[in-house]
């Protein structure tokens, strides 16, 4: 379903991505793991359309996402790891604009949007504008959205970060739940490792813009001689802490916003 | 087509609840209506040109839109560090679907400002000459905003952040503001800028909203219409063109 071969994205002289390969299979749940800074959602823009590859070959349902962009986004869903919801309209409207976008009919929209905000707790707070929302609603409000529609590969881009147990075991019982209903392919990163180990059927390691492991959990365990998925990565990727470059543009921008409010 | 109004209405809504920023975008456009209107106004009389409030009051309308078109078209640099970008460049529909979308709600934008200043020039003391031509004034209206809501969407798929904007505005926006003829007529002036001022598109919208609404015209409203026309289509497509090319 995905395939990547030789896959590199430089900026500048960083090489964020440093030719990697791998393959999904269709209807594995499959993660990406890695520390901060190691190229993971760097790999997933390429996959999803928002960056151009340096050089390398990648397929999405056998299409070149940077050659068929349009036939290429219809094949996935995404949620992404930043924040991607407009603030100045309400829950129920950036779940609507989604259905729009995304073509759902609009009698499957309003019952999927009422079922999923119902399911994700934001049924009762549809009608508040969302930058009112605290961090963990508007995270499950961007997971609601990306499952409105049924892609035929779902990437999740640390998905889980700041949510509470509860709403994470929701999200992770309702991606297993549409892989094994609907067979949808899923590609997804996080950091916590008792997720990937509980979740995917196949996990690649990531470190430094190179693919340092992959394979299934217990393959992982066994060529690190550990017993869990999180000494396998450590083992693999080392105890050094990374830092991860800021985004300097967003601050400035966001006090100019607010000046320019008044 | 769905997709386009859904864009559309996004930036409509927004502008709708945005009820404090509509007002105070009000201000600047009042300022020079009245302060110029009536400080020049002596001085324009005496050159026997006539009254200046009749004379200024479209250029400040022609103003209001471009401001208004360009940074509604300029919101993009906002989604684009807020995120929702991302959530429209991924979606599987065409991206000249979005940025038409994304620049009619701009051009709407811009018009129902400029409609807010025609009223505020109207209790001004600003009279247009026949009631019959309003309607017209109108399209030249439409035409000046979707000229620079599109160039507006082209500028902030190419700009990253508010520096750039600031200096868009100083060395486009601005110049384009001021060659216009919106504050001074565009007859008998030294030829170089009478040059500069025949290649502003705006030149071509406050004639054309000078000729509907005071039949006072330099170039002709037909040859205003068609350079406008034109001048919307290079934008809407070169528009079209950087936005498909975005990269995040």
């Amino acid at each position: 379903m995905i395939r990547v071969q030789d896959l590199a994205k430089t900026f500048g002289e960083f090489r964020a991505v440093d030719g990697i390969s791998f393959d999904v299979k269709p209807g594995e749940i499959f993660a990406f793991l890695g520390p901060n800074g190691a190229g993971k959602t760097t790999t997933i823009k390429m996959l999803t359309t928002l960056l151009k590859p340096t050089s390398g070959t990648l397929t999405l349902d056998g299409l070149d996402p940077a050659k068929h962009q349009h036939e290429a986004r219809k094949r996935f869903g995404i949620v992404f790891q930043d924040p991607s919801l407009d603030g100045e309209l309400t829950a129920y409207e950036n779940m609507d604009i989604h259905g729009v976008l995304y073509g759902v009919p609009g009698r499957i929209r309003t019952e999927r949007i009422e079922k999923l905000l119902k399911l994700f707790e934001l049924w009762d707070r549809r009608d508040g504008f969302v930058k009112t929302f605290s961090g963990g609603m508007k995270r499950r409000l961007e997971i609601a959205r990306g499952f409105l529609h049924t892609p035929k590969i779902l990437f999740l881009d640390e998905p889980t970060l700041g949510l509470d147990p509860q709403s994470r075991n929701q999200l992770w019982n309702h991606v297993k739940h549409v892989n094994e209903t609907e067979g949808v392919t899923v590609f997804l990163t996080t950091h916590y490792m008792d997720e990937a180990a509980r979740v995917a059927q196949r996990i690649a390691i990531i470190d430094h813009g190179k693919i340092v492991a992959q394979g299934t959990l217990e393959e992982l365990q066994e060529q690190t001689k550990t017993d869990s998925l999180e000494a396998a990565f450590l083992a693999l990727t080392g105890n050094t802490i990374r830092d991860e470059n800021a985004n300097p543009g967003a601050e400035s921008l966001r006090q100019f916003k607010e000046m320019w409010k008044r | 087509m769905s997709a386009i109004y859904a864009m559309w209405l996004r930036e409509v809504k927004r502008y709708l609840r945005s009820r404090v920023q509509i007002v105070a975008s009000l201000a600047q456009p009042t300022m020079y209506l009245l302060i110029l209107g009536f400080g020049l106004g002596p001085v324009f009389q005496q050159a026997g040109k006539g009254d200046y409030i009749q004379f200024v009051a479209p250029g400040v309308i022609g103003m209001s839109i471009l401001f208004s078109s360009i940074f509604s078209g300029v919101g993009l640099l906002f989604d684009r560090q807020f995120g929702f970008l991302k959530e429209t460049l991924v979606a599987p529909v065409p991206r000249a679907y979005i940025m038409i979308g994304r620049t009619l709600g701009s051009a709407t934008i811009a018009v129902i400002q400029g409609t807010l200043i025609l009223t505020v020039t109207v209790i001004a003391g600003f009279r247009p000459v026949s009631l019959a031509q309003v309607p017209l004034a109108f399209l030249f209206m439409l035409l000046i905003a979707i000229t620079f809501a599109a160039l507006g969407t082209a500028m902030g798929s190419v700009l990253k952040d508010m520096q750039g904007f600031q200096i868009v505005m100083n060395f486009l926006v601005m110049p384009i503001f001021f060659l216009s003829g919106a504050l001074f007529p565009l007859s008998n002036l030294p030829k170089a800028l009478s040059f500069l001022t025949s290649l502003d598109p705006l030149s071509y919208g406050i004639d054309g909203l000078r000729a509907t609404l005071i039949n006072l015209s330099h170039f002709g409203a037909t040859l205003d219409a068609a350079v406008l026309v034109v001048a919307a289509v290079i934008f809407l497509a070169l528009g079209t063109h950087l936005f498909s090319k975005i990269e995040i």
